[in-house]
């Protein structure tokens, strides 16, 4: 199984040498490493050709990594139940740039990236109605980025008086606690008295 | 002023379906235009069960994580978490042992029967029959009752967790699920009686919400909605995960792609659970699954209350469990299981921590529901929640 995910990633990679930048096999799994240009032709590629035919579409989420320069990948999951095989692509992109839409080819990608958007704030190009889904009718920022704090910014409640929902900042009637239960022994890195004379003397 | 009655009687109509609709399934609001009584676009809104559960697993250790599941399909609840517990096994590159595999797949069958008897009947009181949920929830309650059983709580069960199960189960609760399956099939066919030749039900049900392969695939639909397109395609035989290669069972097929064909495919499937439930039972009394409940890895699965009485380093190990978690090597993972409503996945990114730092949750009806335009359009209005009821939608995976 994994060596014919091998062969179908070198495939691939020899067959779209301008558009994809390489491939992993890890767990058993295969990811093709795309450029955000390309996206559209790499997964047309992938769904037409015969030795692909992924013809499904599984899922499409996007990964938040702030630190770096392009914060964002997009990651799709492709199912070719004709092969009985799965593919991973993997592009990045940023908080402006554009991706363009694969719902030409995958009317069922549509929902996928309007919740990257949601959720995200991902701009997908020629996706035929790129709104809001998941979260609440004016809301804003985008939730699941790391900077996003888990407890939100507003909350809201029903007031008596007004006699309608109503939005204040969020109140936490006790601190925000957030538990590093990580074992100082496997995380930290001690350096020794004794080692850090050693490391100044290699310096000199 | 006939002009303008004639202009009048041109407008389309816009209906607000929901948000508190008994046939919406859950809290969905859906916006439908309508010409005359035949549908011209439908508009899901969804969301309003949003809970974020995705950020939330983040900032969880990979324990804590597991009721979360419970909570999507909250009407086979343990299919989730089994879904979650393959895909952290396969980054910590572990091996369950066999009884804790039968119970698995034992649980995830009670999981399919339980929803697929409410989608049955559920649809049925949709386009009018009141008796089958009345028949069905009987019977589902039986299965709670196992549930219950076996971690104590009737849904949110947090009992398939990474390394295993929770607890073994006792001798008499495999007896009692040996003893369910046999009067179960009887159900089965009385239900059939009210149903599969019922004139109203298959005058609402046939040639109503059609779907060909191809449209389906490319829509990302699975499990019973690309079944009832004609598709071959059960995760749980084509890609097998736990012990179902050994399992014996059929994957039912429909030909039409419809309402009634997924009905029909529904009501065989329980059949089929039943059939692998009995085989289950069998394997766990015979020696092969008497083997241990979980993994004997000390550094993922907390050591038993007897040792902890005993051994220091039982209970350390099981206060580092229980406070740091365990540390998940570096990587990421899509592990899937055919849950009663689809393809559910899982996809793990792990950054070496304790804590997940990304977890995607594949929801199948979520894919169905986006569907919900292309599928309805050119229909009149009743059949809309017609289809809707066909496609098994669930709003805690949904919104998540």
């Amino acid at each position: 199984m994994s060596e014919n995910l091998f062969e179908l990633g070198e495939y691939i990679a020899l067959k779209l040498v301008d558009e994809v930048e390489h491939f992993t096999l890890e767990r058993g799994e295969l990811t093709i490493f795309a450029k955000r240009e390309y996206i559209v032709k790499t997964i047309r590629f992938l769904h037409d050709d015969n030795q692909c035919k992924f013809i499904s579409i599984a899922d499409i989420c996007a990964v938040d990594y702030p630190e770096r320069e392009l914060r964002f990948d997009v990651v799709y999951h492709l199912l070719s139940p004709i092969h009985n095989q799965r593919i991973r692509v993997k592009i990045s992109t940023d908080e402006e740039s554009l991706v363009p839409s694969i719902t030409s080819i995958f009317p069922g990608a549509n929902w996928y990236e309007r919740e990257a958007y949601d959720m995200f704030g991902i701009l997908f190009s020629e996706h035929p109605d790129l709104r809001r889904l998941l979260t609440d009718y004016g809301f804003s920022g985008y939730p699941l980025r790391k900077d996003f704090p888990l407890s939100g910014y507003v909350e809201l409640r029903y007031d008596e008086e007004l006699k309608r929902v109503v939005y204040e900042p969020t109140k936490l009637l006790q601190q925000f606690r957030s538990f590093d239960n990580l074992s100082p022994w496997e995380s930290a890195e001690y350096i020794l008295p004794s080692a850090e004379k050693e490391e100044e003397n290699r310096d000199v | 002023m006939g002009h303008n009655m004639s202009e009048q009687s041109m407008r389309n109509f816009n209906i607000n379906f929901g948000p508190q609709h008994p046939a919406a399934h859950g809290v969905l609001r859906m916006i439908v235009e309508l010409d005359g009584e035949v549908v011209e676009r439908v508009d899901p809104h969804i969301g309003l069960l949003h809970r974020g559960t995705e950020k939330l697993i983040e900032h969880k250790t990979y324990l804590q994580a597991v009721p979360y599941f419970d909570r999507l399909d909250y009407v086979a609840p343990m299919n989730q978490e089994h879904a979650y517990a393959l895909a952290v096994e396969k980054l910590l590159n572990i091996k369950v042992p066999m009884r804790a595999q039968l119970i698995r797949v034992l649980y995830s069958e009670i999981g399919r029967i339980l929803s697929h008897m409410l989608n049955i009947t559920t649809q049925a009181l949709d386009v009018g029959a009141l008796t089958p949920p009345v028949w069905g929830f009987e019977e589902r309650e039986k299965l709670m009752v196992f549930y219950e059983r076996a971690c104590g709580a009737r849904m949110h069960a947090a009992y398939i967790r990474p390394g295993g199960v929770y607890r073994d189960l006792p001798q008499d609760l495999i007896d009692d699920i040996e003893a369910f399956c046999d009067p179960f099939l009887k159900v089965c066919d009385d239900l059939e009686t009210l149903l599969t030749d019922n004139r109203i039900f298959k005058q609402r049900n046939v040639d109503i919400g059609t779907v060909s392969l191809e449209d389906a695939w490319k829509l990302g639909f699975s499990g019973v909605m690309v079944r009832g397109s004609g598709a071959e395609w059960d995760l749980r035989k084509s890609q097998p995960y736990e012990c179902y290669e050994r399992l014996d069972f059929d994957i039912v097929v429909g030909k039409n792609g419809d309402n009634y064909d997924r009905y029909l495919i529904r009501m065989e499937e329980m059949r089929q659970s039943i059939k692998i439930m009995r085989q289950c039972v069998e394997l766990l009394n015979s020696s092969e699954g008497k083997t241990e409940v979980s993994s004997m890895n000390a550094k993922i699965v907390p050591p038993k209350r007897k040792d902890m009485q005993t051994s220091m380093e039982s209970l350390i190990h099981h206060f580092k469990l229980f406070s740091e978690g365990y540390r998940v090597p570096k990587g990421e993972i899509y592990a899937a299981i055919e849950a009663p409503k689809g393809e559910f996945g899982v996809y793990l990114i792990s950054d070496g921590t304790n804590k997940p730092y990304r977890c995607k949750i594949k929801a199948p009806s979520y894919a169905h529901l986006s569907a919900m335009d292309f599928l309805s359009r050119g229909y009149m209005l009743a059949d809309v929640s017609a289809i809707l009821g066909s496609l098994d939608i669930v709003f805690g995976e949904i919104d998540r």
